[in-house]
């Protein structure tokens, strides 16, 4: 018999393709996992609505239940329970830092944006950092600039 | 009990209009003034594409068509949008001024819309309401930093202002069904909008020297 923990463990393995170091647990996407007997539903909600990795992600949720032995999958994707970046876990965070984005901050639901001007960098930890531009290469990252190791950083946006 | 076809032209509208800008912006994509300039309007075209698809999105679960079928296969007299959001590109100016006008509205209205009756709505609202916080920051910006830069800046933003408000106003003509919508609680009304709208680009243009015509003696188009 297949568990809720089974199948979480299970989406573990599924990566985001446009961040390939976090899963889609550790992004807080899966809002809901529904088990009957042979079939598995899953409930996923986009990290941005327009965010085109959606289709890939439902694919590989598919596959990977499948490779484990699922018979029948299910991905229903909704905004039921919207998604913001405080879902983002603790692991996820980390391995955003080590992957060389700067994870975004905590917040309480309204973000209040000027938490963008001055991002810790991922590379040397100063603060001592600007915001260059609100949108960067995916929708849900900016870019900043660090003045003291004078890289140029992408940051996850707070959402 | 809401009234799904009140519904429904409201939502179109909404689509349409986030459909035909994020169309626009995209014909930025290689040709903006600066890279960082290029990459927003690319995004915020991404964006507004993938909100317009998630509109469409509950208008199929209405009973509507596919969204891609909705989207790509209708006529030009069966769109509801604005014409501030057709208008051609034009300048950098330009557009960076109907990006200001138009996604102040927007970003009012999905707020708005989080109280909507319809629930998928109200969450769908619930989340784009953050997303446009990233394009209203973005327009604001420029227009602080070019409205207040150059005689030549100072006059173009001025230029597309004169030129692009009476479309703006525009973009809050009623529905043929207002009542319906504002009595079923689905949205508080154009007329609602207007008013907030109107505040929140008056707030912008006082950190500027830029002008702004009597909104109330403007003819929209
Ligand atoms: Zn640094």
């Amino acid at each position: 018999m297949v568990t809720e923990e089974n199948v979480k463990e299970w989406l573990d393995e599924v990566k985001d393709p446009e961040i390939p170091v976090l899963s889609l647990i550790d992004l807080g996407v899966i809002t809901k996992i529904d088990i009957h007997e042979s079939l598995v539903k899953v409930a996923m909600t986009p990290t941005f609505v327009g965010c085109p990795a959606i289709d890939y992600m439902k694919n590989d949720i598919v596959e990977v239940l499948q490779k484990h032995g699922v018979k029948e999958v299910e991905v229903d994707v909704n905004f039921e329970q919207s998604w913001n970046s405080n879902k983002i876990t603790q692991k996820g965070r980390k391995a955003l830092k080590e992957f060389g984005l700067a994870p975004p901050p905590k917040h309480v639901l309204i973000v209040d944006l000027d938490i963008l001007e001055h991002v810790q960098c991922p590379n040397c930890n100063s603060t001592n950092t600007e915001l260059k531009s609100p949108f960067g290469p995916t929708a849900c990252r900016s870019i900043h600039h660090c003045f003291d190791c004078k890289e140029t950083f992408e940051q996850f946006k707070p959402l | 009990m809401t009234n799904t076809e009140a519904l429904k032209e409201l939502i179109y509208k909404m689509a349409d209009d986030q459909l035909i800008l994020g169309h626009r912006n995209s014909e930025w994509t290689g040709f903006g003034p600066l890279l960082e300039e290029d990459i927003a309007f690319s995004s915020m075209a991404q964006d507004k594409v993938g909100q317009s698809y998630a509109l469409y999105q509950i208008l199929n679960d209405l009973g509507e068509g596919d969204p891609d079928t909705v989207a790509f296969m209708r006529n030009a007299d069966q769109f509801h949008n604005s014409q501030l959001v057709e208008l051609p590109n034009g300048e950098y100016d330009f557009s960076l001024v109907r990006h200001f006008l138009f996604d102040t509205a927007e970003a009012i209205r999905f707020q708005m819309l989080t109280n909507c009756s319809h629930e998928p709505l109200a969450q769908l609202a619930n989340k784009i309401k953050g997303e446009l916080r990233y394009h209203t920051m973005h327009a604001d910006i420029w227009i602080k930093q070019l409205g207040r830069a150059t005689e030549e800046s100072v006059s173009k933003l001025q230029d597309s202002l004169d030129r692009l408000i009476p479309y703006a106003i525009g973009v809050f003509e009623p529905s043929p069904m207002e009542d319906q919508i504002i009595e079923d609680k689905i949205f508080e009304g154009e007329g609602k909008l207007r008013q907030q709208w109107e505040e929140a680009i008056l707030v912008v243009k006082s950190k500027t020297p830029l002008n702004l015509p009597y909104f109330s003696l403007v003819k929209p188009v």
